[in-house]
């Protein structure tokens, strides 16, 4: 039987295994929507903006590990959409977005609502395709999904216009893709895997640095099993965090700029670094010349074009660290080999000693509500348990050091690009792939501006998330760089005009709750927690002047923090 | 240091637009490009004229190596090669000049491949010192137009580049 090509597109989702997909529907994508309607496999949620659609499903993708799907309009739907495919692509999600466009005989014209939508989004995303034949359709939809999951993940989308969408051919769903132009590599290479394993045998004071590529490719167990049989330190960049154990006593906490004390000056007086997935970025390295200057380094990455791009590399090994670091203990445990126990011993008294600076010290018993303060409460109030999604400033780096991530997959935040705005529907996205998890929205009263409108979205389909907003009235971050490094000019930095947040919420359907007391912070956090059937908004009032410590400006060595 | 690197490339439209892509988004140079297709109708073939560090060079590669299109890639400046770009050079010719432009042509063994009362339109293949070479003898005010390829360039001896 022929199906027209928007049937064609629901049955390869649903053979994809699709089941939510995010989008927003307009002229080009009318075929689609049609067909989305006759169906009850995959349940469709409409978002108020394409920006969130996107965000919403790469939320869900990073809570569930299971590839994002949006679905946009062409023109302006992709534009909106270009935001959210960045914030994908910086961060090595696998998202699928169906993008419509103006039919095939139109495309160049300057037609109503056209785009150049490949051209538009070639340089964030993966790889993407403009589908001119019905055809193409569905090999190209399974194409998109292997190269949207596979090797080093990423957003791919898939522009397909009017009339394939309208077009009728039979359907035919490949069961398995080969691109002769794409094989990514799995296994890394034996003869090198022995060598850094010979190298962390013999470090005297080393570190394990791991990133957001330990929690893409299921690697946690792993990292954790080879950490502790080794009892080396680990220190987790912003995007791994949770790849490690939070609370375990060999973590050291995040690196880099906001990164701990001890976390840092492990990483200086390093003699190995063990990078595992993660990109030398540079909020972690800092000054590239000052980067570990005693330090040997081993890299295990996926992607071949992550080594050596900023630090040069002594050991590297491309593969899936899951793989790798699988390698790695079987070779371990066969050896029986250890690491020397009193080099080891020193260099924890080392490390404890920067740990006794408590560089994340702040004022408990300030007058007014101390950021940090919130996070504590929201960490312990949810048995660090919950899913944590963030905007980004300041509110994302306290959250960041403070809620203690056990587990992968737990905290959701945009690390590579920094889109402020990503914290609301990446939470809606996340409680839609894990309805049994409480999932907790860290903002700001800058940030949570940019997306509200998917307030409206979370009443729609009762997404009973928490939205915890550090309102200091500031965009914080900017706030203090001003404050450091342009003499307290705080050009634009204040948010004037700010709405009454409790009313807003209220005014879309949800309960809303200020706190501005720090007696009142506990018990309010406590009933906004406790109501886990709709959506609460708790405006906590901050202190504006607080900054996130400690900080390794620009320029600046590990060793040369900025400390409370 | 000056780089030549070959890349074969699914026959697919767009698929140039993403390796020029890639040189402007990260800073790297193209000096010069030429896209033509080859024995494998489904395969193209791009060679770039580029410069930089060896850490830039090695960058390329493996930028070029994750675009999804891009087959293979190879660093035709590490192994023996030849090269050779094509120049079209329109330069008038009048009085003693008509004589003396057919002999600097035979020397460099190109071809008049127009000829006017005024002008000729002369070609000469080979690489980029020979041409600019070449150029170098022509009276620059005489010179009306000047048209180059970009460079083929291709390994010596009997290995060749095929697809698994």
């Amino acid at each position: 039987m022929e199906l027209t090509g928007a049937q064609i597109v629901v049955q390869a989702l649903i053979q994809e295994g699709v089941i939510d997909i995010f989008g927003y529907p307009g002229g080009a994508v009318l075929d689609l929507y049609d067909a989305l309607d006759q169906q009850d496999a995959i349940r469709h949620v409409l978002v108020r903006h394409e920006q969130g659609a996107v965000h919403a499903a790469d939320g869900y993708a990073r809570a569930s590990g299971r590839t994002g799907v949006a679905l946009v309009t062409s023109g302006p739907g992709v534009t909106n959409a270009v935001t959210g495919i960045a914030t994908a692509y910086m961060d090595s999600i696998p998202l699928v977005v169906l993008s419509g466009q103006v039919p095939t005989r139109v495309i160049g014209s300057d037609a109503f609502q056209e785009v150049d939508a490949v051209g538009i989004t070639r340089p964030c995303v993966k790889h993407n395709f403009l589908v001119k034949d019905v055809a193409e359709l569905a090999v190209t939809i399974k194409k998109a999904f292997h190269i949207a999951g596979s090797g080093r993940p990423g957003p791919v989308l898939v522009d397909i216009p009017k009339d394939v969408s309208q077009a009728k051919r039979r359907f035919v769903y490949p069961k398995e893709i080969e691109l002769r132009s794409y094989r990514p590599v799995t296994r890394g290479h034996p003869g090198q895997i022995r060598r850094a394993l010979q190298l962390m045998l013999t470090a005297r004071r080393p570190v394990l640095y791991t990133g957001g590529g330990v929690i893409l490719d299921r690697a946690a167990a792993e990292l954790t099993e080879l950490a502790r049989l080794l009892g080396f330190p680990v220190t987790n960049t912003l995007m791994g965090l949770g790849g490690f154990p939070g609370t375990d006593p060999l973590f050291l906490g995040m690196l880099g700029m906001h990164g701990t004390y001890e976390a840092n000056m492990a990483m200086h007086e390093a003699d190995v670094v063990v990078a595992i997935g993660a990109r030398f970025d540079d909020r972690v390295v800092g000054n590239v010349s000052k980067f570990c200057p005693r330090a040997k380094i081993i890299h295990m990455d996926i992607d071949p074009a992550s080594i050596s791009k900023t630090v040069k590399v002594d050991v590297p090994i491309v593969g899936s660290v899951k793989l790798v670091l699988s390698d790695m203990l079987t070779l371990l445990h066969q050896s029986g080999r250890r690491p020397d126990g009193e080099a080891l011993a020193a260099w924890w008294a080392a490390i404890e000693g920067w740990r006794s600076a408590d560089c994340l010290r702040y004022d408990r018993h300030s007058a007014v509500i101390k950021p940090q303060q919130v996070i504590e409460q929201l960490y312990q109030l949810s048995n660090g348990e919950a899913i944590v999604t963030s905007d980004v400033g300041q509110h994302q780096m306290w959250a960041a050091q403070f809620y203690k991530f056990d587990r992968p997959n737990r905290w959701i935040n945009s690390g590579g690009l920094g889109t402020m705005g990503f914290g609301l529907p990446a939470a809606i996205g996340a409680k839609l792939a894990c309805p049994d998890d409480q999932v907790i929205c860290v903002t700001g009263e800058a940030s949570i501006i940019m997306c509200i409108q998917e307030l409206s979205t979370a009443l729609q389909y009762q997404v009973p998330i928490t939205v915890v907003n550090l309102n200091n009235r500031y965009m914080g971050m900017v706030r203090q760089w001003q404050e450091f490094f342009y003499a307290k000019r705080y050009a634009m930095s204040y948010m004037a005009a700010l709405p009454d947040f409790v009313k807003l919420a209220e005014s879309f359907g949800h309960v809303g709750f200020q706190v501005k007391e720090p007696e009142q912070l506990r018990a309010t956090l406590e009933q906004a927690l406790a109501m886990r059937d709709r959506l609460v908004f708790v405006d906590v009032l901050t202190d504006p002047t607080e900054n996130v410590y400690p900080m390794i400006p620009t320029g600046a060595g590990h060793n040369e923090m900025i400390l409370v | 240091m000056r780089h030549i690197i070959s890349v074969l490339l699914e026959n697919e439209s767009g698929a140039l637009s993403r390796v020029a892509g890639l040189f402007s988004a990260r800073g790297y140079n193209i000096e010069l490009l030429t896209v033509g297709p080859t024995q494998d109708p489904s395969l193209s073939r791009m060679t770039i004229v580029t410069s930089g560090s060896d850490e830039i060079v090695e960058q390329i590669l493996k930028q070029l190596n994750k675009l999804i299109e891009v087959v293979k890639v190879l660093l035709l400046t590490e192994k023996e090669h030849v090269e050779r770009e094509l120049l079209l050079v329109k330069v008038m010719a009048q009085g003693a000049m008509r004589d003396e432009i057919i002999r600097l042509t035979e020397i460099f063994r190109g071809h008049i491949v127009d000829v006017t009362e005024t002008c000729y339109t002369v070609e000469v293949t080979g690489d980029g010192e020979k041409i600019k070479a070449f150029l170098r003898t022509l009276p620059t005010a005489d010179i009306q137009e000047v048209v180059r390829t970009g460079v083929a360039a291709i390994a010596r001896g009997e290995t060749t580049w095929r697809l698994p």
